[in-house]
Parts: C-alpha cells; sequence; structure tokens
C-alpha cells in the first residue's frame, strides 16, 4: 500500500488512527474531574504535538540515519517562521504560500550553512551548526531588526499591503490565518456527557502535514538513498572506496531535514502570526536532540513519540503547583501531608526541566533504543510466547522499528 | 602495455623517501603480486594507485587515462576495486545492504538522489547481489549484521562487494593478514576461483610467500621505495637480491 511494506504500511495507518482521533486520546478525563489537568487534548499543544513531530522527524533523518550531530536546527526553524510571517503580511493570510515559501527558504539557508558545516564531520560539525546558529540568532535579534522585528519578534500590522487578501477585516482587526477562508483558529467541540473534545482547524491542517512528512520520512528510510545516508554513518572510507562520493549525500540530508525544520516553523507562524528570534535560540537546538534520542534515534515513530513526551511534560507538569499538590494530599495528616508535597514540589512546575533531565538520563542510561525500544521490550514481554511459534530466521535481524 | 603503469614514481614524507623511481607494469588479466619486506613502500603504492596519496612526481596510468588528482570514488567508478588489510565494511548494515550499495554505485554512479524508489523493488539488483553471495558461500548469512560476522566472513564480504562491481583491477593488501592457515588456504581457493570464473586483473601485496606463489603470474620485489626484480615466481625464489634482502631474512 502507497509503494510501503505491510510493516510501514501498518505504522503509518496507526499514526494516521493516531493523529486523527487525538482529541479523543489526549481527553479521557472529564472536565470537572481532578485528573482533568492531565487533558492535553487542548488545540494549542496539539498543534504543538504535530509541529513538533514535523520538526523531529526531519531532524532525525540527518542525525538517526548519517549520524551528524546538528546542534543548529532551530535556526531553520526560526527562519520557516520568519518566511511565513512576511508571506503573511505582504500575499495574504492564506497559510499554503506562506508554508512553501518557509520550506524553500529554510531549504537555500540549509544549502549555505549545510555545506560550510559539512567539511568537518563529529564535534567540530557540531559546533559549526552551532555556531551559525547562534550566529542567526544574534543577527535575527540585532542587526536584522528591520526584517525580523529584532526583541519584539515580527508581527502583523494593520497597515501591511496583504496585496491578495485584506489589510485589515471590516472590524477594523487584523485578519487571522487561514486556509481558503477557513480560519485555523476555528475550533468545534463535542460535549459527551461531562467529557469534552476539541476540534481544531490548525491541528488538523498540521496533522496532515505530519502524516506527509512521514509518509516521505518513511520513503526516505527505505530508498536506496536513505541506505547510502546510513553507509555515511557506518563507515565513509568503505563508501568512497565504492565509487560513491558520500559529501552530496549528506548535504541532501542535511537541506531535506532543514526544510522540514522550515515546515514546522512556517506552521508555528501559522497558527499564531508571529516570530520571534528565540525560536533560534540554542536551546530549541537542544530541545529537537533531546525529543530524538528521548524517542529513539535512527527510529521512524521515535523522534514523534519523543516531541510528544517532551512537549506533554513542558506543558502539563510545569501547570501543577503546590496547591494542586496540596489538593491532592489533603487525605493525610498535615505533617506528612507537608513533606511529601515539599520533595514532590522540585520536581513539577518550573522544576519539570528536572524530571525531564531525570527521565532522560534513565532513558539514555537504561533504554539506549529510546521509547522506541521501551516499547519493543514490553511488547517482547507480553508476545514472547507468540513469538516463539512464528519466529522465523532472518526475521530479527531487520532494522528495528 | 600493461592495463597498469606506474611511470618514475616518487614519495616523500619529510626526510624519508618512501619511494624511489617506482615502475610497475601490470598486465592484463594477470595476478601481480608486490613483496617486500616492512617498510618497503608497498602500502604507499597502493595509495598512490587508489587516489589517498599524490606522488610527488612520476605518472600512474590505469585503462590508457591517469588516475593523479583524481579522489577514490572517481578512480574506483574507473574500474578499481580495493580491499583493505583490516576488511572495511559496513558494520551497521547487512550483509544483503552490504553488497547492494556497490551495486547502486556501479548503475547510478557516485551520487544520485533515488530517494523515494524502495531498496527492495530493484529486483535485478537484488538478484546479482544474491548470485554474488552464493559464489562466495555467504547467501544463508544475507540477513545478518555485518559486524556480528567472524574475519574471515567480513573478508569475504569485501571481497564479494568489490567483485560485484565487475572491476578491471582488483587490489588486494594483504588478504590473508592476520588469518589461520586454514582461511588462508581458503582465501587462495576463492582467489584461484574468481581468477578462473572471469576476466579481471588482480594486483596483491601480501607478506604470505606461499599465497604469493600459488596465485602469482608476476612478482615485483620492492624494497626501501624501490623495485629490485619483476619477474615470473620460479626466477625469483632463486633470485640473489632478492634472497639478500627479502627471503633471507624472512626464512
Amino acid at each position: 500500500m502507497f509503494g510501503l511494506d505491510k510493516k510501514d504500511a501498518k505504522l503509518l495507518l496507526i499514526v494516521a488512527a493516531l493523529v486523527l482521533f487525538a482529541p479523543f486520546l489526549l481527553n479521557p478525563f472529564p472536565t470537572d474531574s481532578a485528573m482533568a489537568q492531565f487533558n492535553a487534548g487542548y488545540p494549542d499543544l496539539m498543534q504543538r504535538f504535530v509541529i513538533f513531530g514535523i520538526f523531529a522527524i526531519g531532524f532525525n533523518i540527518l542525525f538517526g540515519l548519517t549520524g551528524y550531530l546538528s546542534f543548529g536546527h532551530a535556526a531553520f526553524l526560526g527562519v520557516g517562521s520568519y518566511s511565513a510571517v512576511w508571506m503573511f503580511k505582504l500575499l495574504s493570510m492564506n497559510v499554503v504560500p506562506a508554508i512553501i515559501l518557509s520550506v524553500i527558504v529554510s531549504g537555500l539557508f540549509a544549502v549555505v550553512i549545510g555545506y560550510v558545516s559539512l567539511r568537518r564531520s563529529g564535534i567540530y560539525f557540531s559546533i559549526l551548526t552551532l555556531a551559525f546558529a547562534q550566529m542567526s540568532f544574534a543577527l535575527a535579534y540585532s542587526v536584522l531588526t528591520p526584517i525580523t522585528g529584532g526583541e519584539t519578534g515580527l508581527q502583523l500590522a494593520l497597515d501591511d499591503p496583504r496585496i491578495l487578501g485584506v489589510a485589515q477585516t471590516e472590524g477594523g482587526n487584523i485578519p487571522v490565518p487561514g486556509i481558503f477562508g477557513l480560519e485555523m483558529r476555528s475550533t468545534a467541540e463535542l460535549a459527551i456527557g461531562p467529557w469534552e473534545f476539541v476540534f481544531n482547524v490548525g491541528y488538523y491542517f498540521s496533522g496532515i502535514l505530519m502524516l506527509a512528512a512521514f509518509y516521505l520520512a518513511i520513503r526516505i528510510f527505505r530508498s536506496p538513498f536513505g541506505m547510502m545516508l546510513r553507509a555515511v554513518k557506518s563507515n565513509q572510507q568503505r563508501m568512497s572506496y565504492t565509487g560513491l562520493n558520500p559529501k552530496p549525500y549528506t548535504l541532501a540530508a542535511f537541506v531535506i531535514s532543514g526544510m522540514y525544520a522550515g515546515l514546522a516553523g512556517g506552521l508555528m507562524a501559522a497558527m499564531d502570526p508571529l516570530a520571534g528570534a528565540e525560536r533560534m535560540f540554542w536551546t530549541a537546538s537542544g530541545e529537537v536532540v533531546l525529543m530524538t534520542i528521548l524517542g529513539g534515534v535512527g527510529t521512524l515513530i521515535g523522534p514523534v513519540l519523543g516531541a510528544g513526551a517532551i512537549k506533554y511534560m513542558e506543558n502539563i507538569i510545569s501547570k501543577i503547583n503546590s496547591e494542586i499538590l496540596h489538593g491532592w494530599f489533603a487525605f493525610m495528616p498535615d505533617g506528612l501531608e507537608d513533606l511529601i508535597v515539599a520533595l514532590i514540589y522540585p520536581f513539577i512546575g518550573k522544576g519539570w526541566h528536572l524530571t525531564l533531565g531525570i527521565i532522560f538520563m534513565l532513558v539514555v542510561i537504561f533504554l539506549p533504543g529510546g521509547l522506541v525500544e521501551g516499547g519493543q521490550k514490553i511488547a517482547r514481554l507480553f508476545g514472547r510466547k507468540k513469538a516463539a511459534d512464528d519466529e522465523t530466521p532472518g526475521k530479527s535481524t531487520e532494522p528495528a522499528e | 602495455m600493461g592495463i597498469l603503469e606506474v611511470k618514475d614514481v616518487n614519495k616523500r614524507f619529510g626526510g624519508l623517501q618512501a619511494l624511489g623511481d617506482v615502475n610497475l607494469s601490470v598486465r592484463e588479466n594477470t595476478v601481480h603480486a608486490i613483496i617486500g619486506p616492512n617498510g618497503a613502500g608497498k602500502s604507499t603504492l597502493l595509495n598512490c594507485l587508489v587516489g589517498k596519496l599524490i606522488p610527488d612526481t612520476g605518472s600512474v596510468m590505469f585503462d590508457g587515462k591517469s588516475v593523479l588528482g583524481r579522489s577514490p570514488h572517481e578512480i574506483n567508478q574507473m574500474g578499481i576495486s580495493r580491499v583493505f588489510q583490516t576488511p572495511e565494511i559496513f558494520g551497521d548494515l547487512t550483509v544483503m545492504e552490504n553488497m547492494m550499495i556497490p551495486l547502486f554505485a556501479r548503475r547510478d554512479g557516485a551520487y544520485r538522489l533515488h530517494a523515494i524508489e524502495s531498496v527492495q523493488s530493484e529486483k535485478s539488483l537484488i538478484e546479482q547481489a544474491e548470485t554474488m553471495l552464493e559464489d562466495v558461500n555467504m547467501l544463508d548469512k544475507r540477513h545478518m549484521h555485518s559486524a556480528s560476522m567472524s574475519r574471515g566472513d567480513k573478508r569475504r564480504l569485501e571481497m564479494a562487494m568489490c567483485l560485484v562491481q565487475n572491476p578491471k583491477l582488483l587490489l588486494l593488501d594483504e588478504p590473508t593478514a592476520g588469518m589461520a592457515r586454514a582461511d588462508t588456504n581458503n582465501t587462495i581457493d576463492l582467489l584461484k576461483e574468481i581468477k578462473e570464473k572471469r576476466d579481471i586483473t588482480i594486483a596483491i601485496i601480501e607478506h604470505d610467500m606461499h599465497v604469493v606463489f600459488s596465485l602469482a603470474d608476476r612478482i615485483t620485489v620492492l624494497a626501501q621505495g624501490t623495485p629490485l626484480v619483476e619477474d615470473e615466481p620460479q626466477n625469483i625464489k632463486g633470485h640473489p637480491k632478492v634472497q639478500e634482502a627479502y627471503l633471507g631474512e624472512a626464512h
């Protein structure tokens, strides 16, 4: 199906189902219950899940296949956002041209940065990409203020030309991004008993693009090109003595992953039409590295899982405060309650980074293959009996996904 | 006129004259061995042939074209494949994938962005890879992770990867170094078989005299970066200069 073998097609369908039903799956708790704060099914967060999913899928094409660890991919995210906002300012509020421009501009940017950075490998490559990204950040923050809006970021204004659209709405407001008249922010709600589910246009638009990006990634992984990228990681010396030039392969992987980042950046601007330099800051580059490693480097689904896990923690765990904790442990005697709250407190709210750090360390030490490896281990635990019956030689040697 | 012509090649590393006026002619469809004691310049010479080193002076012509100044992948595309002293394979990949990469390189050239087609749909290349694996008795290992194989199997895989490209010239850098006697004999048999089956020129650098005298049609003896003699095996054994420079101390 779709030119994929059975296993990959199944994976794609599972991911498609997850994207489609996410508004239900992420809101498992009734709106008024105490657990409702663990619900992640609101548009803003769901959009972030899929957008950062795209970012991580793209990053994994470079890092997972070729082994080149870029520490500057947020630069492409930022360039994508700026391009999209400029399209909103100059052309119209339609997201399609905005996103196309994001991908093209970040792709061109990636050609330049990749061409220079790929002259070195290993840690020197990482440092070069980091330097480029920080340079882009600094430029966007200061010298390039006319293009980037500097400190305040690039925002829409009432007097923007928008030659194919309207400069302002009839009510005198700035128009909002949409796709052929359908606004990205428009949302339908569905209440079933105490549950409430939200369906957002922007989320589904980003979700469909993530599925397309995921499908393309599967095709790349299974193609001769993908095999060459793994050869780059494995043994570049053998590669050149086999008549292959590793450089253009690596550069192509770099540019493709830069374009994925640009797509993610464009979508971020399409959901909320502003772009700031902080999107290019080195911590943003580090975040996508964490996502990919947490989920599983070089696996298809891993980066998506990693992006979801980190964005969930960032938005849900950080919202828990000490009052909520006291509410949970109110049934305990006062002294014990205070003690437990005091023990947990460093890990919640602003301390969510600590929780993330610990989880990240545990994953790297015990599950070097990331969450995907964890999932495989659990699946094997349950499927051991069955697997013993139909295990065929060679089956276990397929690359693990 | 040989398929490979090395003329007056000199190579210096600082104060060390690694190669001095090396002349070498490898005739088509022969097995040409290059022997010599440690430090004789054998590896330097080989590296000059495949583009890893550029000689200071002299010329290296392959098939009527100069290889000097070309990068290793361009020289491979001209028809020279190289087997390394320690097997160089794609350890993270399966045996079958290791075989597919040289086939893609031969068909599509040094670079092609074929990112959408699937490897599995390349039926004719898969067939070629399987035939080659069968020739080297490795077909049953085709799904194996190649890093997990024994050194002997890695060597055979590397040889198969080179041969599947149908090179005009196969360069072997001490193919039996560190091998047990039984494995060495297997390698000799494999090379003899390869030679019988196809038109191929083989240049081999080797320490093991047993291997050299079982395979070579011609032998060049290198000592201190300069060729001493180039002759047929039976004339080499008794040659006084060779005895002095090499066999005398080795045996």
